[in-house]
């Protein structure tokens, strides 16, 4: 993990955050600059006060300087925020971005979620370590120096001593750091295992229930939370231990420069103005080291975000500029000795085919056999680790992909339905396709009772994930859109699965219209799809055989 | 404070001592820190008199005093606040467990709402640490910051007072209502571009497809910007409270200043007051923290109030004896999750009795009688009439489409639904006459969503049965097809499920809630679709193991969308949109033209393919 407190790759990625940042920098200094401005002030203030007089002169200059603090605090934060929001939002876009630079293909799955997760609530973790920790980080540069250049001005002796002893903060620190750490990391497994098992058991409650297990549970959840709060304390114990370290090596600090100031006061040998200004000063120089080291762990998250939307942002390749051949979508597709391996598994291997434009063929073939790798292969999503796939001649590797994708339709096992009207998810692939040619991919899709059973017909906005349709009037929203696409080539990966029969009825005949007269490669999960197949291709453990086609009723 | 405040501090009551302690110790720690600054400064500007040292003598060891147990006395109050909040908070777990235990209906289903569960929960913990503690104590040094400073000069405390005020109660007013407004408008904003990651991670594939990848990002990207326009705009308001009261802090100090030198009093004093003022105003604006922390938790805690408010007031930790409870049994200090190892295992089997009540009372009679579900007014109903016999010991299938009411039926059998007309019988009882204890024992199995904790193999499968010795799990493991796989891992039975070589796949998921169902052996054992995820040989190899591990004299409800391995059974029943549409044996449903017929001929037809090949 990094634990850096400041990433330099965020000058580099977001440079738009690179004024604001030497701002905040600027304005610690100013900030140290006004602390020892009103020390002095009111160490004058009160020296004038012990003979009972009032200095004006003094007075001015303390609420002066305490109205500039007042007005630097606002700055800072204001600026902190705004860094914060600058560096979200573009990291924001520059994950997106990434997402859609790697493609389809490397995102998909649980990366999906890490992603999503990472680049919609993830990041706003860093507005702890913008606003919170990192002007304090600047103070525990600016103001232990401003206050030792003050007061060794004042009283060098005592400067010295402040000298000496202010390394041992860091120092001490570290040394305690590394301990809480150690002893932190050892916890961290029992912790978080222990945090995670309320999650578990609630997740788990119908589970529980059905072996009439809840009730006893209850039990085991208030020993292992009792458990989770004994591991805790354990570390937390630590953690304030040190802090009490560092608090103890401050104070005795303080007290190293104080004894010898009061002893030359009683001496006569310190003017009493000097003396108050030391001790107003000296705890200041202290603190912020302190401070900046008791935000950081706050600020853990925030910086773990970080890391991980650099990182994963720097990884996407430049973003493709290709301006390669135009496939020729009512030329002839052609796989030929295609390999395709993933980390771990072969998804295909040697596969060679042509498919005659107008052909409709069916894939069949067991789970996780390779079915969607051959769609993916066709889409641009997978690219041949050996062989190539060409159509009209072309190979798709260099090919204008946006150009040919735009001649293909593809029905997914599972549509992803987008938190927009219905009218824009249809719309997708043409958003400027005109109300008729919609309404007419409606109807071809069967989709129209849907729309019409809609509180706003088209317009309904579909919550998340399209949230409020059922499984089939999704699976009729993905057939609109590759109706209103009009493309020559079709891609089917298995549209009735999870369907009822009802529903997969409906589907079916719209299946039926959208192939005719298109080259279809259609992955077929239910018989019914056999039936319009001009040919049936059996995938198996990455291998690809043809079969004649037997029609359904007749098979044995 | 109101409502789900008053809830939170009801269940605080056991460590009302303790948290009154850690209040009074925090307060103590803030005034030895103004105390410390006032007496340094009187230390100071007496000795500048040049009086002699006897008569600095007690304030020299004040200050030494103060300065030590300042830290001493933060590090006291730390730890025990931490720790009665951290004891309310697994009360608060245990309780919101119990609620949710208790309740028929399902637990929170996605993700987000259970970790927000988790999230809410803590927030109780935010409330007595991070507002409720501080508060407190800022609001108790506060007085005695003005009583101190009135004996000093009654003038000068009125000004302090007026500084006071306005620092702990005008400014964490104002900064409540300018957070509330921010989170207002934040949030709604937040929630759009949280649905944008979403589309463009989850929706990646069908958005390249559709050459709409471009547009997708533009429009995230400017939301993006707004939100960062709109952050930008409330965080300059929001810190100008902060700025405020730094400002406040200053002025009080000069007015004190200024007031106390026209009231005549004495110069030392008045440098103690000025000092004191600064320290006790800065003291007083750790409430502007606690308010913002408060209104950020205020949702979290009303779902926590209304939670907890409704759960049984039954529990009485370590009272009675414990059930045994495989999963999450803590061995000692070492291991976490259930990982009971031989350990927990052994004090499960000395734990026999209850368990196996279901195994020795035999199968009841169960009877369908017109069972109607319907899960909103106006839907169509999920079963419609629903007429079913199962005496015991006999076994029947139920197949048909998905979304036929298949998994209805069997949610209706193990209590989980109740119907909205008709009647479940076990035995001629009205299944919703049986405790939620006592019904599973007489029915249950694999049901839709069987969920594999985060334990080890033998605590999820032990859940079925607690008191199950080496060999029942072995025999439930060998039906299940996965005795293979447990003999394969390094740690065997006590592999954790989920970690490093634990990671099962979707179909050995599937085997393990199976053998579990198995090993709990229930009179009437449902299994809701036991071969998904299984490729077609492996079904039928452990349909089939199953079916015949089953003791005779147990009913079987097997709900299937696979028609293969159905011969042996002795009724199957074909649902559609919740109503039978056939009924009777394999032979008889086959040879019949219908549903039936139609679906065992494509699927042959595939699977016929599909063997042809492999082979």
């Amino acid at each position: 993990m990094n634990r850096r407190p400041f990433d330099p790759r965020l000058l580099h990625r977001v440079p738009a955050a690179r004024r604001d940042l030497a701002l905040l920098a600027l304005l610690g200094v100013l900030a140290a600059g006004l602390i020892v401005a009103q020390a002095t002030a009111l160490a004058a203030l009160l020296a004038t006060a012990f003979t009972g007089r009032l200095d004006r002169t003094a007075l001015t200059g303390f609420v002066a300087a305490v109205a500039a603090r007042s007005v630097l605090v606002w700055a800072q934060g204001a600026v902190s925020a705004r860094v914060a929001a600058t560096v979200k939002a573009a990291l924001r876009a520059d994950l997106l971005g990434a997402v859609a630079r790697h493609g389809p293909g490397w995102v998909a799955g649980q990366r999906a979620g890490q992603l999503g997760t990472l680049a919609g609530r993830g990041l706003d973790a860093l507005d702890a370590y913008f606003t919170g920790y990192l002007p304090q980080l600047v103070l525990s540069v600016t103001v232990p120096v401003a206050v030792l250049g003050r007061v060794f001005l004042a009283d060098w002796s005592s400067a010295v001593i402040i000298a000496l002893t202010l390394p041992l903060i860091p120092i001490f620190g570290a040394l305690l750091g590394w301990q809480a750490q150690a002893a932190t990391e050892r916890q961290w497994r029992r912790l978080s295992r222990l945090g995670g098992h309320f999650l578990d058991m609630v997740a788990g409650l119908p589970t529980l229930r059905a072996f009439g297990r809840a009730q006893a549970q209850t039990d085991a959840v208030r020993r292992m939370a009792d458990g989770h709060r004994t591991a805790t304390m354990k570390t937390l114990r630590i953690a304030f231990l040190s802090a009490l370290v560092l608090e103890l090596v401050a104070t005795l600090s303080v007290a190293l420069v104080a004894v010898p100031v009061g002893v030359r006061l009683l001496g006569g040998g310190l003017a009493l103005q000097t003396a108050l200004l030391v001790l107003l000063l000296t705890p200041e120089a202290y603190l912020p080291l302190r401070a900046a080291g008791s935000r950081f762990h706050a600020s853990m998250e925030g910086l773990t975000a970080l890391d991980e939307a650099l990182t994963l942002s720097a990884s996407a390749p430049a973003p493709a500029g290709r301006a390669g051949a135009l496939p020729d979508g009512r030329g002839e597709i052609r796989f030929e000795s295609v390999t395709v391996a993933y980390e771990r598994t072969t998804a295909l291997r040697e596969v060679s085919l042509s498919i005659r434009p107008g052909e409709r063929i069916a894939i069949i073939g067991p789970s996780g056999a390779g079915k969607s790798t051959l769609l993916g292969l066709l889409l641009g999503f997978v690219t041949p680790t050996t062989g190539r796939v060409t159509v009209g001649g072309v190979d798709l590797t260099d090919a204008d992909l946006d150009g040919w994708r735009r001649q293909v339709a593809w029905v997914p096992q599972r549509a992803h339905l987008f938190a927009a009207s219905l009218a824009d998810n249809i719309r997708l692939g043409s958003p400027d396709a005109p109300p008729a040619a919609v309404a007419a991919a409606v109807r071809d899709a069967a989709l129209d009772d849907v729309v019409a059973a809609l509180p706003e017909g088209l317009d309904t906005l579909l919550g998340e994930r399209g949230h409020g349709l059922s499984s089939g009037q999704r699976q009729r929203v993905a057939l609109a859109r590759a109706f209103l696409r009009d493309a020559p080539v079709v891609l089917l990966d298995e549209p009735t699965a999870r369907l009822d029969a009802a529903a997969e009825a409906v589907v079916l005949s719209a299946t039926h219209r959208l192939v005719a007269g298109r080259t279809a490669l259609l992955v077929a999960h239910r018989p019914a799809l056999l039936e319009d197949a001009d040919r049936i291709l059996r995938v198996e453990d990455g291998r690809v055989t043809e079969l004649t086609p037997t029609p359904a009723g007749e098979a044995r | 404070m109101s409502g789900p405040e008053l809830t939170v501090l009801r269940l605080a009551r056991p460590y009302l001592k303790r948290l009154v302690g850690a209040g009074l110790l925090a307060a103590a720690t803030e005034f030895a820190g103004l105390a410390l600054m006032a007496t340094a400064t009187w230390l100071l500007m007496t000795a500048a008199d040049r009086p002699p040292l006897d008569r600095l003598t007690v304030a020299i060891v004040a200050v030494r005093a103060l300065a030590v147990s300042r830290g001493v006395l933060r590090y006291t109050e730390r730890l025990a606040g931490h720790d009665a909040v951290l004891r309310l908070v697994t009360d608060v777990r245990t309780r919101v467990f119990a609620t949710l235990a208790a309740r028929r209906g399902a637990p929170p289903r996605t993700g987000d709402a259970l970790s927000r569960l988790v999230s809410d929960v803590e927030a109780v913990q935010d409330l007595l640490l991070r507002v409720l503690v501080p508060g407190a104590a800022a609001g108790l040094v506060s007085v005695a910051a003005v009583g101190l400073a009135a004996l000093i000069s009654p003038p000068a405390a009125l000004a302090l007072a007026a500084g006071l005020l306005v620092a702990g109660v005008a400014l964490p007013a104002l900064a409540t209502v300018l957070t509330r407004r921010a989170g207002a408008e934040v949030a709604p904003l937040r929630g759009v571009l949280a649905a944008d990651a979403v589309d463009l991670t989850h929706g990646a594939a069908d958005l390249a497809a559709f050459g709409a990848t471009g547009t997708a990002l533009g429009a995230a990207e400017r939301r993006a910007q707004r939100l960062a326009r709109l952050e930008r705009r409330l965080a300059a308001l929001g810190f100008a409270v902060d700025a405020l009261g730094v400002l406040v802090a200053g002025l009080t100090a000069g007015a004190v200043v200024l007031v106390a030198l026209r009231a005549g009093v004495d110069g030392v004093l008045v440098g103690v007051l000025a000092v004191g003022t600064l320290a006790a105003v800065e003291i007083t604006l750790a409430l502007v923290a606690a308010a913002r922390q408060w209104t950020g938790l205020r949702s979290g805690l009303a779902r926590v109030a209304q939670l907890v408010a409704a759960a049984p007031d039954t529990e009485q930790p370590g009272a009675g004896p414990a059930a045994p409870s495989p999963v999450g049994r803590p061995t000692g200090a070492g291991t976490a999750v259930g990982a009971a190892g031989t350990g927990g295992a052994a004090a499960n089997r000395g734990a026999a009795g209850a368990g196996g009540a279901g195994l020795l009372a035999g199968a009841p009679d169960v009877r369908f009688e017109g069972v109607t579900v319907r899960y909103r007014a106006g839907a169509p109903a999920a079963l419609d009439g629903f007429d079913l016999d199962l005496p015991a010991g006999r076994r029947v299938a139920v197949v048909g489409p998905s979304g036929a009411g298949k998994s209805t039926l069997a949610a209706v059998l193990t209590g989980a639904v109740r119907p909205d007309g008709g009647r479940v019988t076990l035995d001629g009882r009205d299944v919703s006459a049986y405790s939620p204890d006592e019904l599973p024992r007489a029915v249950g199995g694999l049901l839709a969503e069987a969920y594999v904790f985060h334990a080890s193999v033998r605590d999820n499968l032990l859940l079925g049965r607690p008191d199950a010795d080496e060999d029942a799990l072995i025999a439930a493991t060998t039906a299940a097809g996965l005795a293979d796989w447990v003999r394969a891992q390094p740690d065997g039975w006590d592999t954790v499920v989920g970690e490093e070589g634990g990671q099962l796949s979707g179909g050995q998921r599937q085997r393990l809630a199976l053998a579990r169902a198995l090993l709990a052996a229930p009179g009437v054992l449902v299994l809701d679709e036991p071969t998904e995820g299984l490729d077609p040989v492996a079904a039928d190899e452990v349909l089939a193991s199953t079916l015949a591990a089953t003791p005779a004299g147990h009913s079987v409800l097997l709900i299937t969308h696979r028609l293969s391995g159905l011969a042996g059974l002795d009724e199957i029943v074909v649902l559609d949109a919740g109503r039978v549409v056939q009924r009777g044996r394999h032979a008889e449903l086959v040879a019949a033209p219908g549903w039936y017929r139609d679906q065992w001929v494509l699927q042959q037809a595939a699977e016929h393919g599909y063997l042809a090949l492999s082979g």
